[in-house]
C-alpha cells in the first residue's frame, strides 16, 4: 500500500483496529464473500441456530409424520373408544371420538408445515415490496400505499376470515391469502421504515444522479441494505402464522373434519380435558415447540443484526 | 507541584492493546494544554480517563490523575461523582446530543450542582453570564432545540465551569461548528480558563485549533505523548518526526502549499508493541527504532520528546507559486451556471447564482453551513430541482433533474459526495460498485468493465486488491478515494467535490487535496465545495463566496485571499485559524 490513510473514529479504531485492522492487513487473503454476509454472520449464531434446528425437527416431525402413524388417524374400529387414557397400542390414549391420538398427531401437522411458511414468505415479499415501493418514490405513491396498508390492518382479521370463510368455504389457499392479508400491513410499515433513511445515503443519491432505473435502485442499493430487518420479519410471521393458522383450526373456520390439524385436535377433545389431558397437551405442545423454534430464531438474527448494523 | 499532574496514565482494552500508553503530563492553574492527534490516537479515550472514566470494554491499567493533590482514579462512588464536574469537568464533542433536549436551559444547568435549591439559581446566572449568554428568564426556559449550535456548545461550557471545577476537559468542542462560531467559542474558553484559574485540556485534531488556545502542546500518536512543549515551540520547531508531519499536512490561508501526506496507516492496536510507535510511517527511522524501547527525551527547556533524533526533523519545501489560471483566455465554459434559483416548498436557498468554470480550472465555492453550497451542487448533479435558471457544460444545457438528462450528460458532470461512509453502499464490494458505474456511465460491458475498474483503482493510488473489500473494512481516506474511482471511470468533464475533505483527519486530508491536485493538473475541471478557506488557498484557483444563498464575492485566490472587498469574505478570513509555521515558511 503506497499511500493509505487512518483509521477513522476512535472508538472502533480502537477496537476494530485490534479485531480485524492489523491482522487484515498483515494477512491480504480475507475471508470470503460467503462469509461476510449477512446470511452467514446470522447462522453462525448459536442462538440462531437452535432456533433454526428446532423449526427444522418441527417441519419434517410434520412432513414425514404422516408415514409413521401407527394407525389410520381416522378409524375408531378396534380401538379403546372415546377419551381412552394411554393404553398398550394407544401410547397418548384416544380422542373424543376414539381416534388414535398419535397416530392424529403425526398426520396433523402436514397442513401447518406448507402453510404457515407459505404465508410467511408470501406476507414477507408482498410487505417489502410494498415498503420499498412506498419509501422509493415517497409523496402521494407512499400516502396511497400506505392508507391502503391501514385499511387492511383496520379490518379485525377474525371477522375477516369468518366472513370469507363462510363465503368461499374452508379452502387452504384462502386461509393463507386471509393471514398474508393480516401481516402484509405490518411487514409493509416496518421495511417502509427500514428503506425511508436510504433515500438520504449518498450511495443512492449517486445512483440516482448516475441515472440507473428505478427498479434497479431498489433492487441493488435499497433490497441489501434492509435485508437484515427482512430476515427478522420472516421468522417473526413465520411465528405468527403457525399460531394464527391453528388459532383458526381450533375455532373451526380451518381445516373442517373429517381432515385435521393439531388446532382442530385441541378443539376437538377440550372437554375431555379431565379425563384425557393428553389429546389436548401434546398438539398444544407441538404448536409450541413449532412457535418457539421459530421465536428463537427470529430473536437470534433480530441481535446479530443490531451487532452488525452497529460495526458498519 | 502543579496543580494537574498525570503519572504513567495507561488505559488498555481486554486484550492487553494499550489505547493510552503512559501518558504523563503537568499543568499549572489557568494554563491550556492542547492534546492533537489523528483519530485513532487515543485523544477521547485520554480524556476521559482524566475523569476516572473508561468506555465499555476498555479499563485504566494504571497511573494517577492527580488535580489538586486528589488522585482521581482512587476515588469511588459517591466522591468520584462529585469530583466528576466537582473537580474535573468535561465538555463532549457534539452539544446537540451532549444537552437533553426536554429540559431548560436553567434545569440542565442546575442539575450538575449539589447546592440546596435556593441557591442556585444565581449560580446559573453566573456561569451564563460568564460564556457570554443572557440570564434573563426567558432564555433560561429555552429548550436546547431553540438554540444555535455555537449557543448549545456555550451551555454546555456554562453546565461545565458552574460547580467551579479546578480542571476542564474538552474534547473537540468546536468541531461541528462554523469557523466565526469556533473562533468565539476558543476565545471564550481562553478566557475562562484565565479568568476562573482554570486548567484545561483541549483536545483536538487542528492543529490550528489548538495552537490558537493552547499554552502547551501535546501531540499524541499511537497512545502515547510523542511530544510535549510549548505552543510555539511545537508549530515552530517541533523534535518529533511524526509532528513535523502533522504542520506539514496543514494549508494556509496566506499561501499556495502542497500539502504532506503521511504515509502508511494509523498505529494499530496490539498486546505487544516493540520500538517507536510511529516507526512504520517515519521518514527518518533508523533501524534501532523498530526494536529498542524508544524512551522520553527531557530537553533542556523543560519539553519532552520520545525520539532517538537529536536535530529537529527537517521541514518539507512546500510552496507551490502560484500558477497561470488554465482557464485565463479560455472562450468556452466547461461549467456556466446562469441565474440559478432553487429551494423547498416555502422558502428560497439559492438566489440569482451564477458562476463560471474553465477548462482545467478549479473553483472554490465557499461558504458556512446552511449558505446553501450542497443545494447548489445537488442543484449541478440533478438530484434538487431548480425554480429558475440555466446550467451549462461546455455549452451543452442540462435538463433540471438527472433522470431529464442524456447518459452522457450524466457522465460529463461528476459529484463527490461528502460523507465517505456513506458515498459507497456498505453491502457492495469497493470494486462492484465502481463496475456499476462503468457499466451505466462508462459505457463499457464484458471484461473491459473489470479493467476499468482496476485502472480507476489505480489511479487514486489505491491498490487493487482493495476491489474485493466492503466499504466497511476500508479508511475514511481510503473510502473516500474509492468514492473519486467511482467519479473517474465516467471519464467526466467536471468534477463536483462537495466538502469532501471535512471528515476526514488533516493528514488524510492532504492526501485527498494533493489526488485531486493531480487530476487537475491532468486537465479536469472541478467545482470544489467547502467552508474551510486555508484548503481553498492551497488547491482552488478562484474562488466565489455564497452567503445566504447569494454570491457576494467571486475573484482569484491570490486576490480575494490578499484584499478580500465583501465583509463576509472579510470575517471569514478573519476568524479562520492559522498555524504561524505553515504561514510564515
Amino acid at each position: 500500500m503506497s499511500r493509505d490513510d487512518v483509521k477513522p473514529a476512535p472508538a472502533q479504531a480502537a477496537t476494530a483496529a485490534a479485531a480485524g485492522g492489523a491482522a487484515a492487513e498483515a494477512t491480504p487473503a480475507t475471508p470470503s464473500r460467503w462469509a461476510r454476509s449477512d446470511l452467514a454472520r446470522v447462522l453462525r449464531s448459536g442462538q440462531v441456530r437452535a432456533g433454526l434446528i428446532m423449526t427444522i425437527i418441527m417441519v419434517i416431525f410434520a412432513i414425514v409424520g404422516p408415514f409413521l402413524a401407527p394407525r389410520n388417524p381416522n378409524d375408531a374400529s378396534g380401538g379403546p373408544g372415546p377419551y381412552n387414557p394411554p393404553t398398550d397400542g394407544f401410547p397418548l390414549g384416544t380422542d373424543n371420538i376414539g381416534n388414535d391420538v398419535l397416530s392424529r398427531l403425526l398426520a396433523g401437522g402436514i397442513h401447518l408445515a406448507w402453510m404457515a411458511p407459505a404465508s410467511a414468505f408470501t406476507a414477507v415479499l408482498l410487505g417489502a415490496v410494498v415498503g420499498v415501493v412506498a419509501a422509493y418514490y415517497g409523496g402521494v405513491v407512499d400516502m396511497l400505499l400506505m392508507r391502503l396498508m391501514d385499511v387492511l390492518l383496520a379490518f379485525p382479521l377474525v371477522v375477516f376470515i369468518i366472513l370469507f370463510v363462510s363465503m368461499v368455504g374452508p379452502k387452504p389457499w384462502l386461509l393463507v391469502v386471509l393471514v398474508v392479508i393480516g401481516m402484509v400491513p405490518g411487514v409493509a410499515r416496518v421495511l417502509r421504515g427500514a428503506a425511508l433513511p436510504l433515500k438520504e445515503r449518498e450511495y443512492v443519491l449517486w445512483a440516482t444522479a448516475a441515472g440507473i432505473p428505478a427498479r434497479r435502485i431498489m433492487l441493488r442499493e435499497y433490497l441489501p441494505n434492509i435485508w437484515s430487518p427482512l430476515m427478522v420479519e420472516l421468522g417473526m410471521r413465520l411465528m405468527w402464522s403457525i399460531g394464527a393458522l391453528a388459532s383458526i383450526s381450533y375455532l373451526g373456520y380451518g381445516i373442517q373434519a373429517p381432515d385435521f390439524d393439531w388446532g382442530t385436535m385441541i378443539e376437538e377433545s377440550r372437554n375431555g380435558l379431565q379425563t384425557q389431558p393428553w389429546a389436548v397437551l401434546v398438539p398444544v405442545l407441538v404448536i409450541v415447540l413449532f412457535t418457539i423454534g421459530s421465536n428463537i430464531m427470529a430473536e437470534g438474527a433480530a441481535r446479530v443484526v443490531a451487532r452488525t448494523e452497529k460495526d458498519r | 507541584m502543579a496543580y494537574v499532574e498525570v503519572k504513567h496514565l495507561s488505559v488498555a482494552i481486554g486484550d492487553g492493546s494499550l489505547i493510552v500508553d503512559d501518558v504523563s503530563l503537568e499543568l499549572e492553574a489557568g494554563q491550556v494544554l492542547g492534546v492533537v492527534g489523528e483519530s485513532g490516537s487515543g485523544k477521547s479515550t485520554l480524556a476521559l480517563a482524566m475523569l476516572a472514566y473508561a468506555r465499555r470494554g476498555a479499563q485504566i491499567t494504571g497511573g494517577q490523575v492527580l488535580v489538586g493533590g486528589i488522585d482521581m482514579l482512587q476515588l469511588t462512588g459517591r466522591p468520584l461523582r462529585l469530583a466528576r464536574n466537582g473537580t474535573v469537568a468535561y465538555v463532549p464533542q457534539d452539544p446537540a446530543t451532549a444537552l437533553n433536549p426536554k429540559l431548560s436551559i436553567k434545569r440542565q444547568i442546575s442539575e450538575v450542582l449539589t447546592e440546596p435549591l435556593s441557591q442556585r439559581p444565581p449560580i446559573v446566572a453566573a456561569a451564563l453570564a460568564s460564556v457570554g449568554l443572557p440570564t434573563k428568564p426567558e432564555f433560561l426556559r429555552r429548550r436546547p432545540g431553540a438554540l444555535s449550535g455555537g449557543q448549545q456548545q456555550r451551555v454546555a461550557l456554562a453546565m461545565a465551569i458552574a460547580p467551579g471545577p479546578g480542571l476542564l476537559v474538552l474534547d473537540e468542542p468546536t468541531t461541528g461548528l462554523d469557523v466565526t462560531t469556533q473562533a468565539r467559542v476558543l476565545e471564550l474558553v481562553a478566557k475562562l480558563c484565565r479568568e476562573r484559574q482554570m486548567a484545561a485540556i483541549y483536545i483536538s485534531h487542528d492543529l490550528a485549533v489548538v495552537a490558537d488556545v493552547a499554552d502547551k502542546i501535546a501531540v499524541m500518536y499511537g497512545g502515547q505523548f510523542v511530544e510535549i512543549g510549548t505552543a510555539e515551540q511545537v508549530t515552530t520547531a517541533p523534535r518529533h518526526p511524526y509532528s513535523r508531519a502533522l504542520i506539514d499536512a496543514v494549508p494556509s490561508v496566506r499561501r499556495r502549499l502542497r500539502l504532506g501526506a503521511i504515509p502508511g496507516r494509523a498505529a494499530g492496536l496490539m498486546p505487544q508493541r516493540q520500538g517507536c510507535v510511529f516507526y512504520e510511517r517515519c521518514t527518518l527511522a533508523q533501524e534501532r527504532c523498530g526494536v529498542d524501547d524508544i524512551g522520553v527525551q527531557l530537553m533542556p527547556d523543560g519539553a519532552q520528546v520520545r525520539c532517538v533524533l537529536t536535530s529537529e526533523p527537517p521541514a518539507a519545501p512546500r510552496v507551490i507559486v502560484d500558477e497561470a489560471d488554465p482557464a485565463a483566455g479560455a472562450s468556452e465554459s466547461a461549467l456556466l451556471v446562469k441565474n440559478l434559483a432553487a429551494g423547498y416548498s416555502h422558502h428560497r436557498v439559492l438566489h440569482d447564482v451564477s458562476l463560471t468554470v474553465g477548462p482545467g480550472e478549479c473553483v472554490a465555492l465557499v461558504g458556512e453551513s446552511g449558505s446553501g453550497k450542497t443545494t447548489l451542487a445537488r442543484c449541478l448533479i440533478g438530484l434538487h430541482p431548480r425554480q429558475a435558471g440555466e446550467v451549462l457544460v461546455f455549452g451543452d444545457e442540462l435538463a433540471p433533474l438527472a433522470r431529464q438528462r442524456t447518459a452522457e450528460q450524466r457522465r460529463d458532470i461528476q459529484y463527490i459526495f461528502q460523507n465517505p461512509y456513506a458515498s459507497l453502499n456498505p453491502r457492495r464490494t469497493v470494486g462492484d460498485s465502481i463496475a456499476v458505474a462503468v457499466k451505466f456511465l462508462g459505457g463499457a460491458s464484458g471484461p473491459a468493465v473489470q479493467a476499468e475498474v482496476a485502472a480507476a483503482l489505480e489511479r487514486v493510488e489505491l491498490p487493487a486488491a482493495l476491489a474485493q473489500r466492503y466499504p466497511a473494512e476500508l479508511s475514511g481516506g481510503q473510502r473516500q478515494r474509492a468514492a473519486i474511482a467511482r467519479a473517474l471511470v465516467c471519464h467526466p468533464k467536471v468534477l463536483l467535490c462537495d466538502e469532501v475533505t471535512s471528515a476526514l483527519d488533516v493528514s488524510v486530508q492532504a492526501s485527498v487535496i494533493e489526488l485531486l491536485r493531480g487530476l487537475l493538473e491532468e486537465g479536469l475541471s472541478m467545482l470544489f465545495v467547502t467552508h474551510n478557506l486555508a484548503v481553498v488557498r492551497s488547491i482552488a484557483h478562484r474562488a466565489t463566496v455564497l452567503e445566504k444563498g447569494r454570491i457576494v464575492e467571486s475573484a482569484p485566490v491570490e486576490r480575494l485571499f490578499a484584499a478580500p472587498e465583501h465583509p463576509y469574505t472579510q470575517e471569514l478570513l478573519a476568524n479562520t485559524l492559522e498555524l504561524a509555521a505553515a504561514a510564515g515558511q
